[in-house]
This record gives structure tokens, sequence and C-alpha cells, in this order.
């Protein structure tokens, strides 16, 4: 069976001034429908640059990024959106919600945009939101919800387009510690039930949740492999030898 | 696809910010209004002008006879343009001699001397209308009839002011003096507006053409009216006439032909030229006030980054983001002509009451009513929807293409 997301000697090379830098430097990378994976790095190690190639809403400057098969790296502006309509749901940080629709039409938004009509659509967004024990919020505005029921609603719109991957950037940073402990919960039940979740973030304690991780730094994979392993954990620059591994890690989890 | 959502949210937009939205929306506000009280106010002119015309009727033809200048006495006889008529009665059915000149008429002691007296034919005074070719209507009695003009008879119709003045109400069968001949008076016009001034508009007298000649002591016919068997003919008739004098005076200047339609339709033409330059001014309102949607979509476009963003990466293609914009200038501005539609109107029936008022007393009693179109209401209306469309494609085409990856970081 193909993977559901596979990377293949991806580069992102950004100009800046008269040098090149490598924010993704030849990543190899697998994921496999109904995994759990944590890509993790500090600031600067390309895991914004992954999440972006991952969700399609950048291309890569050299290499090949098959999503469920279809090679996307070379798609235009348009045929990305559908990609992400059709196969992604996103999860950022500041929720993302639109704050003059309410909950519900917030949820709806994927489906507008896949042409579903509306008396489905509103289904589809209504038993979306009873996954997350929002829907007696429908009819609220955003803001009139606490943080953590935001975040919970923009995972009821991600999962409204019935996506194959669920992307979720740093879901929990703008969330205190309980209620980020919840979000992760939930997406780890979401994992149960048979979604693929690929969490970023920068936090180990976070990454620890996966079932696997992906750790990334200057551009490079420096480790992939079993979430429980205590290497995965290792801050990177602590130890040099980390990067000895990491040809033999690689493919652990795949 | 999402054309409602867009359009309440733009709805939405309106109402929450009231004065901003006013103050975009008051460019297209004014320009409208403006077109549709300029179109309003011509509509009604050119209501007056058609009422004042048929009331004439479009069939008539007047012939201005100016003679050589040359001392030579050519004079035309009133009966060989008689003769034209009965040479082509499919073109022509009537034709009046109309002399014109100040009488000084006695009744009793009393001396008239400002009267406007007419010599004409029984052809003056059309059938079908029962009305004047000036469009005067009969009070009393009958016009000049054929006998009374072939035989000569000392016998007028008067105006409504002899008819008050002279007879106190009671004038037929009466007689009167004009320029010391005694006259029967057989029939009273109808007061025509409402000025009744000595030597106003209803100071007149009609006689048979060859008595007033006769009075004024003069054989020359200056002005005919003819009239035609139709509008439609009228061009024809014209060129019967003219074909003629020009055969009696081998000169192409020793008269002059218009007809009623001609006129009609050069005051058309000419009104027609001053509202289009009118509507061009009013016009550059509507510009203006498309500049100003234009400005409050590109700061909307600016300030909205992150909802394109996320918009964006929720699987909206260029084509959805850019329509939810220029839905959405199209809604504004679509609203601001609706507003502009009810000024107008209001406006237009205002100032179109003031002015009727005024007019129509000048005019004879015409009616003036500046009611817009319902073309011009759509008309304006279709054009601010499609002002808010242009000048909203442009920032809508610039968050269409914005990057979802810049737009999702944008704070």
């Amino acid at each position: 069976m193909a993977h559901l997301i596979e990377l293949r000697n991806v580069f992102k090379i950004y100009p800046m001034g008269d040098e090149q830098v490598h924010a993704l430097d030849g990543i190899n990378l697998t994921i496999d429908q109904g995994e759990f994976v944590a890509i993790v790095g500090s600031s600067g190690s390309g895991k914004s640059t992954a999440m972006n190639i991952i969700g399609c809403l950048d291309v890569p400057t050299a290499g090949t990024y098959r999503l469920g098969g279809v090679d996307v790296s070379t798609m235009d502006d348009d045929q990305q959106a559908e990609i992400r309509n059709k196969m992604l749901g996103f999860i950022f940080q500041q929720y993302n919600l639109i704050p003059k629709l309410t909950v519900l039409e917030n949820v709806e938004l994927p489906l507008l945009y896949a042409g579903v009509p509306a008396a489905e659509r509103r289904e589809r967004a209504v038993r979306s939101l009873e996954r997350v024990g929002l829907s007696s919020k429908q009819k609220n505005l955003p803001a009139q919800l606490a943080g953590g029921q935001q975040q919970r609603v923009s995972i009821a719109r991600a999962l409204a387009g019935d996506p194959s991957v669920i992307l979720a950037d740093e879901p929990t940073g703008a969330l205190d510690s309980r209620t980020g402990r919840e979000v992760l919960g939930f997406l780890k039940q979401l994992n149960r039930e048979g979604d693929t979740v690929v969490l970023i973030t920068h936090d180990n304690s976070i990454a620890t949740k996966a079932d696997r991780i992906v750790r990334l730094q200057d551009g490079k994979i420096i480790y992939d492999g079993d979430a429980h392993d205590p290497r995965a954990v290792v801050q990177p620059g602590e130890a040099g030898e980390e990067r000895a591994p990491e040809g033999a890690e690689q493919e652990v989890g795949a | 696809m999402n054309a409602g959502q867009s359009f309440r949210l733009a709805i939405k937009a309106l109402t929450t910010s009231k004065m901003r939205s006013l103050l975009t929306m008051l460019g297209i506000i004014i320009g409208v209004a403006s077109v549709i009280v300029i179109l309003a106010l011509g509509n009604g002119l050119q209501g007056m002008i058609n009422e004042q015309v048929d009331k004439l009727g479009i069939n008539l033809v007047q012939t201005t006879v100016y003679g050589r200048g040359d001392g030579t006495t050519m004079l035309l006889d009133p009966k060989d343009m008689e003769q034209l008529v009965e040479e082509h009665p499919d073109v022509l059915s009537g034709m009046s001699p109309y002399v014109g000149t100040v009488a000084t008429l006695r009744h009793g002691d009393e001396k008239y001397d400002k009267t406007s007296m007419y010599g004409v034919s029984q052809v003056m005074f059309n059938n079908d209308t029962q009305a004047t070719l000036n469009g005067e209507t009969l009070a009393q009695g009958r016009f000049l009839s054929y006998l009374d003009v072939e035989r000569r008879q000392n016998v007028c119709v008067i105006g409504a002011y002899l008819a008050q003045e002279a007879f106190r109400g009671e004038a037929l069968g009466q007689t009167l003096s004009i320029n010391g001949s005694s006259y029967t008076v057989i029939g009273v016009l109808d007061q025509d507006g409402d000025n009744m001034e000595e030597g106003g508009p209803n100071d007149l007298i009609y006689l048979p053409y060859e008595n007033a000649l006769e009075l004024m002591g003069s054989r020359q016919v200056a002005l005919y009216l003819f009239t035609s068997t139709s509008g439609d003919t009228a061009a024809q008739a014209k060129e019967i006439i003219d074909g003629m004098l020009f055969d009696f005076f081998q000169d192409e200047y020793a008269y002059y032909t218009t007809t009623m339609a001609e006129q009609a339709e050069l005051i058309s033409a000419m009104m027609g030229v001053a509202m289009a330059v009118l509507v061009a001014i009013a016009a550059i309102s509507l510009l203006v006030g498309g500049i100003g949607i234009m400005n409050i979509m590109l700061v909307s476009v600016t300030e909205r980054t992150r909802e394109i963003g996320i918009r964006k990466s929720l699987g909206a293609k260029r084509r959805d983001i850019r329509s939810q914009f220029v839905i959405e200038a199209g809604t504004t501005s679509a609203i601001g002509g609706l507003l502009g539609i009810a000024l107008g109107w209001l406006l237009a029936t205002g100032v179109g009451s003031l002015i009727g008022a005024s007019l129509s007393s000048q005019m004879g009693g015409a009616t003036f009513s500046a009611t817009p179109t319902f073309g011009a209401v759509a008309i304006s209306f279709g054009v601010s929807v499609g002002i808010g469309v242009l000048f909203g494609y442009l920032p809508a085409n610039k968050a269409a293409k914005l990057n979802p990856i810049d737009a999702l970081r944008y704070d």
C-alpha cells in the first residue's frame, strides 16, 4: 500500500541577500494512514516550512511530495486549494476562526468550498460539532467561547471535511496546560478512531503524546522513531553524536 | 456557491459600521440621486412639450412667404394654395391663410386697441380636436364656417378677455366695430392660462382672412397654416408646398416652410443634448463614488488578510475569494444605489411640483410631472451595482492573489 504522505529528497531554499537559506535540506519522510506523528524542532529548525509543505500551503524548491499517492509538489495555487480542501484539516495555534461568523458557519467553511449543498453542509457541521461536544454553541460567535472551546471548534472545522490528514500546528500553544492536555487528549482520541494526525510543536512534553517523533534541526531530520525512545527527546545540540543514528533510525516508524 | 454568505457578510459589515458605510456610499447616493432628478425633470419637460405638440397637432405645417423683396409685385393668390390642397388630398388635408395684426375695436363707448386680430379660414379650426391650430377651444357658439370665409361675412370669434370686458360674458350675437366696420360675434374662446391682461394671450379675435386683409389695407398673405393628413406625411407636405412656391417665385429664399414634427424633433434633440451633458456631470459623481468604494475595499482586504488566509487554508480558490469581495463591493454600491434612487425620487417630486406650478401658469395650463421612468430607475440601479463590481474587482483580485502562508501569519 502506498504511503499517505511521502516526501522524497525535499529541499526548500530561500534566497536571503547573496546567500541561500536551506529551510529544508533534503528531507525524506513517510507517514502512513492512522499514524500519530509529532514533528519537533526548535525555532529555525525548518518545522514550519515542513508543515507548510505537508499542508500544501507551499511547494518544495526541489524533490517530490506525494499526498495520497498524488504528486502535489508542482501544483498551482488553485489545485493546492482543492487538495487542502479534500485531504487536509488544519488546527492552528491561534484557532484561526473567523470572528464574524458563528461557530456553525466556521465549521461549515471547508464544506462550503467543497461545494456541498446547504442542507448536507449544515448536517455534517453539526455532526462534527457533536464530536467535539460543542453542538450547543453552534449559534455563538467565536469570541463568546473560552480558548479551549475555540480550539475544539477549530478541530470540528478540521474534521468537517472528512480529511485524510489532520495537521495541528502548535495546537496547545495558546492554551493553559490543563486545556492543552484536553485538546491533546482529543487528538489522541481522534487518532484512536482512525484519523491520521500530524502534530507540529517545539515542546518535547507535548511531542511525547504522539506515537512517533520526527525531530528536525537545521532543515534535516535528526531523529525519526518511537516517541518513547529516550533519544527522541534529547535536546538537539546537547550532544553532537545525536546525528550519528540519523540514517539508521530514519524509517523506524514507517 | 458562497454568494449567499458573501451577501450576508456584506450586509453585516455595512450595519456594524454605519458611519463608514454611509460615507463609502455617499458618492454613489449623490450620483444616482442626481441622475434620477435630471432624468425625471427631463422626462417631465418632454411630456409637457409632447402635450403642447399634441394640442397643436403634429400634422401642422407652417409656411411663411417673404416674397422676392425686389420690388416686383408677385402676389401669391391664397386660392393657389387652396388648389394645392385639392390636388394632394392624400397628403394635405387643409389650409388656412394666417393674417395677423393689432386692431382697434370699439363696443359702445369702450375702445380696445391692443387686441390681436387674426384673419384665417375655417381650416383654422380642427374638427377632430375641437380646437384651433393654436390650441384654443370654444366656450360658446361656433368657429368661422366655409361660407363665412367664402362670402366674406362680417363675423368674428373673440377671446375670453373681450367676452368678459366688453360683453360681460353675453357676447354671442352682439356686434362690435373693427377699424370702423361692424362685426357680429359668432363664437367665444375658452380662457387660455391665467393671463387676462389687455393685449395678453386672451385678448384676440378671429375673422375671415379676406376681411382682415381689407381692414389692414394689404393684399399679401405672409403666413399659411397647412394640415397634413397625419404626422407622417408632414415632411411630404412640406416638399409639395416648397415645390409649388419655388415654381412660383423661382427663388428658394422667398418662402420658408416648417413642420410641427420637425420643430418637436428639434426641441427634443436639443433637450436630449442638454440632458446628456447634465447626466455626464452627474456621472462624475458616480465615478468618484466608485473610487470611494475601491478605496474602502482595499482597506477591507488589508484588514481581513488573516480571514483570507484562513479561507484559503480551508480550500477557498482564487475565484471564491474574488467573488466574495466583488459581491461585497456590489452589495455596498447597490444599497447606495437604492438610497440614491429614494433620495432622487423625493427630490424630483419636490422640485417637480415647484417647477410644475410655475411652468403651467406660463404655458397655458400644461401639466408637468417629474416622475422618474422605470427605465431610469432600473438603469441607475444597474449602473450603481456595475460600478461596485468594476471598482471592487481590483481589491478583490488583490485579495485572491494573497499567499495563504503570508496571510495566515498577518496580524
